[in-house]
């Protein structure tokens, strides 16, 4: 702003006193913010961890084969896999080793998991080149035919529950952060309308004097998005540095899901345009409500 | 040249209460010059209420620089409220202001640039005698003193009319004589004003000033000349 003009919207923003003002909002914008980054933080990194799931998991199957002789369990995923590979719908066929799976049951059986006496089921790692229940009956046909003992589960299916929790925190977070920014816009009209209370002599005043509805809405509108945009800057500064500090713990864990949870760079700038989204909607509460209210004066 | 107001019949009731406003009907002419007159509770802060657009009538015509001010668009009084200089009885000042801010006030709302406010707000304070007090809250100033930021804030925009109530109560009668000529050179200029008074010298110290006289909130006019004025002969 060049010097004359700054000087006098400075001067103009005296016209409120500065001491009078509702302080109290810059602190509950931030603790909204922090409520808000956090809470958008939640629903974006869940619904990159449910985006990846579901990368990794759809057109994948597995092929199990559970029959009673273990030498014909053998044989059948021989003829199993043959035909498999076969197929135009099939991309890839791998047969999961023993020792794959000993590590997988290592958590429930320990070491016993490893005993090769013990029956375990023969694993077929599939990933198809089509997706959809057509593909999967074609694969179960062709395995019938070779394989009876074989079993076709789409991995997408057994993962389905975790998949539908995972949207169902993205849709939480999302309600939460629509929430969170009516309850502000809900804080900054009684911010507004205690300001208009606490002003009101002045605003007479103002009003006698030909001042406009519009040009005494805009001093309260300055006024609180200053505030709001102190209170959501050191508000999201907080969530974020609990955010850096949370994916670092993560980070340490090792975890598939945690490290697939992450905000990528669409979600740190999303989350970087909450507090101008939010100073922009504590302005419009203001002046929407300033106006509202001078309308029912003379 | 047409009446710059324009009162007929004018009836004006606070709530279900009585009238305390009834067939009011006069004009005033541009460039006049009024004193308002009546006991306490005569209606005479009502009457400029209603000429500073401040309240509407219950009944009757107001027109305002030639346009009708009872059923004006709400969004159409502040360009009719720059147009009028009030001074109200109890002054009020914005508290927290310098007494050079209060009087730059109507010019910042008007839009002036911040470079050509100074000079201006500074010769008004010289004006009314206080050049050395442009930079105190009104609470340090005495009742006279902050009368005449009032009354320099009034008449900065060099308004069209100036409607001042009780404008010389708090002032000393050589301070009085001060504000008088202010309001008389702005007359001279062409600016229409109407002082409600109980002053009775005051009201003698201005030569072709007219009287308008309110009695239990009726105006009385029994020559008539205050719903026809004479046209003033320009300065």
């Amino acid at each position: 702003m060049s010097g004359p003009v700054a000087q006098n919207a400075e001067r103009t923003r005296r016209v409120l006193d500065e001491a009078r003002g509702v302080r109290a909002m810059v602190w509950i914008i931030a603790i909204m913010l922090f409520l808000t980054v956090l809470g958008a933080a939640l629903g974006l990194a869940t619904r990159n961890a449910a985006n990846a799931l579901e990368s990794e998991l759809v057109g994948r199957a597995t092929v199990q084969l559970v029959a009673s002789d273990p030498t014909r369990q053998e044989a059948e995923a021989g003829k199993a896999l043959s035909a498999l590979r076969g197929m135009p719908d099939v991309r890839r066929a791998e047969l999961v080793d023993r020792e794959e799976l000993a590590a997988l049951l290592r958590p429930w059986l320990g070491d016993d998991g490893a005993d090769p006496d013990l029956p375990v089921p023969t694993m077929i790692d599939l990933e198809l080149a089509t997706e959809g229940p057509a593909t999967l009956s074609r694969v179960r046909a062709a395995l019938n035919r070779v394989a009876p003992s074989a079993r076709v589960d789409a991995q997408e299916a057994w993962m389905a529950p975790v998949a539908d929790f995972l949207d169902l925190v993205v849709l939480i977070a999302f309600v939460l952060v629509v929430l969170l920014a009516t309850a502000t816009a809900a804080v900054v009209v009684l911010a507004a309308r205690a300001g208009l209370d606490a002003h009101r002599h002045t605003i007479e005043v103002m009003h006698m004097l030909g001042s406009t509805d519009v040009q005494v809405a805009r001093l309260f509108q300055r006024r609180i998005a200053r505030d709001a945009g102190v209170g959501a800057a050191i508000g999201s500064l907080a969530a974020i540095a609990m955010l850096l500090l949370v994916s670092a713990q993560a980070a340490e864990l090792g975890s598939q899901l945690l490290g697939q949870a992450s905000l990528g760079p669409s979600g740190w700038a999303t989350l970087a345009m909450l507090p101008i989204a939010f100073v922009l909607l504590a302005a419009l509460a203001a002046r929407f409500t300033i106006t509202r209210a001078l309308e029912s004066v003379l | 040249m047409a009446n710059i107001v324009q009162f007929e019949n004018v009836g004006l009731r606070y709530g279900n209460g009585p009238e305390t406003l009834s067939d009011i009907s006069f004009a005033l002419a541009p460039g006049s010059f009024y004193f308002l007159t009546g006991a306490s509770g005569a209606g005479k802060t009502s009457l400029l209420r209603l000429l500073y657009l401040s309240q509407r009538p219950s009944r009757g015509i107001i027109r305002l620089f030639g346009e009708d001010a009872v059923t004006m668009p709400r969004g159409r009084l502040p360009g009719f409220r720059r147009r009028i200089g009030v001074v109200f009885q109890d002054f009020r000042l914005v508290p927290h202001l310098s007494a050079a801010d209060n009087v730059a006030l109507p010019l910042r709302i008007a839009g002036m640039p911040e470079a050509e406010i100074a000079d201006p707000v500074s010769e008004m304070l010289a004006w009314v005698g206080l050049a050395d007090q442009a930079d105190a809250k009104p609470e340090t100033l005495s009742g006279g003193e902050q009368q005449r930021v009032a009354i320099a804030r009034a008449v900065i925009a060099r308004p069209e009319m100036l409607v001042a109530d009780e404008p010389t109560g708090n002032v000393d009668p050589e301070m009085a004589d001060r504000l008088l000529l202010l309001f008389d050179s702005l007359n001279r200029l062409g600016t229409t004003v109407v002082v409600a008074t109980h002053d009775i010298q005051l009201m003698q110290r201005v030569s072709g000033a007219q009287m308008m006289r309110l009695v239990k909130g009726r105006l009385q006019d029994p020559t008539g000349t205050l719903r026809h004025p004479p046209a003033r002969e320009p300065a």
